[in-house]
């Protein structure tokens, strides 16, 4: 049987017995090898977008034979229509901190940072505030492990994991060729674990409330629940923690304005669903993944001028370093301007999709494979709208 | 020794002498001038001991570290797709109008740059402006005009 929509409230949770610290306590008090073996059974997926396993990530990084390790928060939150991460470091910061002070025990690192999005620079002053106070709770622990933060400066391919280290070194930040992954050489070369903010909030409360807890949520695929980012036609945008792998049909019966004629799932990275394929959408890993941004339009939007958008905005934020992705995005765009113009012809769009094929083979990280992502989705299912 | 020297060796000083404090020394050099000038590239470079070239190479890829001179205050209006849906054109327009300068230019007395920038992240608050860090999210054309003539007055 479908999932039903369920809202769930984990990761705001502050309720009265909870304390970030009691967390803290419980998991240093047990052997490192079973809080991985715990966050593996729970089936945790990374919810930045891509769903690796948490705990085969700190695994590898734990097996590493290096002196020196990091953990890394990727707080670059870029993904237009995502938000969730600014809310969550704003309103349960301690959670992070906790979450990535149990993953310095496991993997024995000494050293943790924040890599805050330049854009969210106004948290700064309560976060290295809470934090002061939190890196002196860890060496009342006797745990060597201190956090800080590392700022970006409005660079959304930075979000990308090597590409975010390399700007920790004061590089451009260029995506690195994998492997080797983070695990082996990660931030300075190091073994490192770097995972979303809400990952490692999951983590604390995975620490918390058990695993079986976790468990009970989601479905084989998807385990737990997740924070959506809810925005565009909707009378009630906003972040909702809601249970995986719920169809997309009775999302869009909580959240859309009654007259939905499209969901960006997963931002302008993710996917377009058309109103025809809501019900048998399902939000989760075996069906459309997303880091948590839902975009809504109605039927009063042009879907050309959706794509439009995304599409420069890959234009502008591609790293420019591999000639796929730099070229491709420009030609997509301009290409998709020429058939409007009626300058190329309608099959003219069949040529740009190969493109986005070729682009997802060829290009060295994340943000030009995925173009083809919200292009073929869109192309496909709004052709009129991109042609007339 | 000028001023931007002093301020490049203070955060050198403050951040380590390594490249790894090269965004905070070019972030915090932004924060003081409001955009990294050839002197004060030079300047970290000598501090931090990189090729000028390479902090330049750096400096370039980011787009709020600016190589070029900006206002006093920084003003950037998101303008991806869901400010776009909500209205960020007119609010644009207004600041164009007001300011009387288009996006991407500052103002005669160097008080403000106006500039469009990409997802912010207040989605559901849309249209929303950073004028340097600070957020003003719900935005109408009316509201950010008041929003900027008390930045014209106190700041």
């Amino acid at each position: 049987m479908d999932k039903q929509l369920k809202k769930v409230d984990i990761i705001f949770e502050t309720g009265d017995d909870y304390n970030a610290l009691d967390v803290l306590d419980k998991a240093l008090a047990r052997p490192a090898d079973d809080i991985i073996l715990d966050l593996i059974d729970s089936g945790l997926k990374g919810r930045g977008g891509a769903g690796f396993l948490t705990g085969l990530k700190w695994k590898f990084t734990k097996n590493e034979d290096s002196d020196i390790k990091y953990v890394i928060c990727n707080a670059d939150e870029g993904e237009p229509g995502t938000f969730k991460d600014r809310e969550i470091l704003d309103r349960v910061p301690e959670k992070v901190f906790v979450g990535m002070a149990i993953c310095g025990y496991v993997i024995g690192a000494r050293e943790g940072y924040i890599y805050l999005r330049s854009e969210y620079n106004f948290l700064l002053k309560n976060l290295n505030h809470k934090l002061e106070i939190f890196n002196k709770q860890l060496k009342d622990r006797n745990l060597d492990f201190t956090i800080g933060i590392r700022s970006g400066s409005g660079a959304y391919v930075c979000g990308e994991e090597s590409a975010l280290f390399e700007s920790m070194e004061g590089h451009r930040g260029e995506p690195r060729n994998k492997p080797p992954y983070p695990t082996v050489a990660g931030y300075n070369r190091k073994p490192t674990v770097i995972n979303n903010v809400e990952t490692l909030v999951y983590v604390a409360m995975i620490s918390r409330l058990g695993v079986d807890r976790f468990k009970e949520l989601g479905t084989k695929d998807s385990r737990g629940s997740k924070v959506f980012s809810v925005s565009g036609d909707t009378p009630i945008p906003g972040i909702y923690e809601l249970e995986l792998g719920m169809p997309l049909s009775q999302f869009v019966d909580e959240f859309a304005d009654g007259d939905a004629k499209a969901i960006q799932v997963g931002g302008a990275s993710g996917s377009c669903v058309p109103r025809k394929k809501f019900a048998d959408t399902i939000i989760g890993f075996e069906g459309i993944p997303t880091g948590g941004s839902m975009m809504i339009f109605n039927s009063t939007r042009s879907m050309y001028n959706v794509l439009h958008d995304y599409l420069e905005f890959f234009t502008e934020e591609s790293c420019g370093q591999c000639t796929p992705c730099r070229v491709g995005c420009q030609q997509l765009l301009k290409g998709i301007e020429a058939v409007k113009r009626g300058e190329k012809p309608p099959v003219y769009l069949d040529e740009l999709k190969k493109l986005t094929a070729t682009m997802r083979i060829a290009a060295k990280c994340g943000l030009g494979q995925s173009v083809g992502n919200p292009f073929n989705s869109i192309v496909d299912n709004f052709r009129e709208e991109i042609i007339y | 020794m000028s001023n931007t020297d002093l301020l490049v060796k203070e955060l050198v000083k403050q951040h380590g002498k390594t490249r790894n404090s090269l965004m905070a020394v070019l972030q915090g050099v932004v924060k003081e001038e409001r955009y990294l000038s050839e002197d004060a590239m030079i300047a970290v470079a000598k501090e931090l001991d990189l090729a000028a070239a390479d902090v330049y190479g750096t400096a370039s890829f980011y787009t709020f570290l600016d190589t070029v001179p900006r206002g006093k205050n920084i003003i950037r209006v998101c303008k991806t797709i869901t400010c776009h849906m909500k209205g960020k054109d007119e609010v644009l327009l207004a600041l164009e109008n007001m300011l009387k300068i288009k996006a991407g230019e500052t103002t005669h007395d160097k008080k403000f740059t106006l500039l469009t920038a990409n997802c912010l992240g207040w989605c559901h608050k849309g249209p929303v402006m950073l004028v340097n860090d600070e957020v003003y999210p719900d935005l109408t054309p009316q509201k950010a005009i008041e929003i900027i003539e008390e930045y014209a007055k106190h700041h």
